[in-house]
């Protein structure tokens, strides 16, 4: 099956090129991104703020069962033009990640589908790496982690 | 450097895994990554001499202190590193797609 989600990153550059092609009209991909309801679903957060407007802000927040805040993420809009793009920055908060830039816009492919290209552009090429290292540093320890609770079943 | 030491001889021990996953996030000193765990501060230290000649970390001198960051090239023979993220975003991507569909009008 063909990936439907591309990152390129370039050796030794503080950006990243994530692109990706949905079965959705425009309109539909776009909605998903700025109807805090739809967004909370897919990303898994809680919006707390999300203004899409010009020199807007927004806010998400994740907490685990017992209520303790574990991921919150802010930014400011900085440009958007409905159907068509959203220039936001994106800042975790109490990690030691700087803000980050995104360009995200949106195109119309056919009627019922549509594209997405995400521009990333953080502040170090250094940055960048370990931006991209962590869901495969995050996959080792998870994978460790089931490893060790299948070798304890056999105890 | 020991021959039989590789990137994959690394990664099996999950101290040196942990290890690596504190450094993915920012360089640190010896002395901060032995702070991390409860075993003796010569083990660290032998764990980070294996991550070390591995080159899956590299070391920085800053002054009086010498840094330890990950090295994200060497990390790339294990696996191709951006994978899980292109996954993660993929998986995220795919969600979306999952939950709009359901708001296409039927034709």
């Amino acid at each position: 099956m063909e990936r439907k989600t591309k990152v390129h990153a370039e050796d030794g550059k503080q950006e990243i090129i994530i692109t990706r092609e949905f079965d959705l009209p425009l309109q539909l991909l776009f909605r998903a991104y700025t109807e805090p309801g739809i967004v909370e679903q897919w990303m898994g957060t809680k919006v707390l703020k999300l203004e899409n407007k010009k020199h807007g802000s927004w806010q998400f927040e994740t907490t685990d069962a017992g209520g303790k805040v574990v991921f919150r993420a802010n930014g400011t809009i900085h440009d958007f033009v409905a159907e068509h793009k959203i220039t936001r920055t994106f800042e975790m908060e109490n990690t030691p990640f700087e803000t980050q830039l995104e360009f995200l816009e949106f195109e119309a492919l056919t009627d019922d589908s549509s594209k997405l290209t995400m521009h990333i552009v953080y502040r170090s090429v250094a940055l960048r790496d370990k931006m991209l290292q962590l869901p495969f540093a995050q996959g080792i320890n998870m994978a460790h982690n089931r490893l060790q609770n299948f070798v304890q079943q056999l105890k | 450097m020991n021959l039989r030491r590789d990137v994959f001889q690394a990664i099996a021990d999950p101290t040196r895994r942990a290890i690596l996953l504190l450094v993915a996030t920012q360089s640190l000193t010896a002395g901060a990554i032995a702070a991390n765990f409860n075993t003796a501060r010569p083990t660290v230290s032998k764990h980070l001499q294996i991550l070390t000649e591995c080159e899956l970390l590299t070391q920085e001198q800053t002054g009086r202190e010498i840094y330890y960051h990950l090295n994200g090239q060497k990390m790339k023979e294990i696996a191709d590193f951006i994978e899980p993220f292109r996954k993660m975003w993929d998986d995220r991507f795919n969600k979306l797609e999952g939950i709009m569909k359901k708001y296409i009008p039927k034709k």
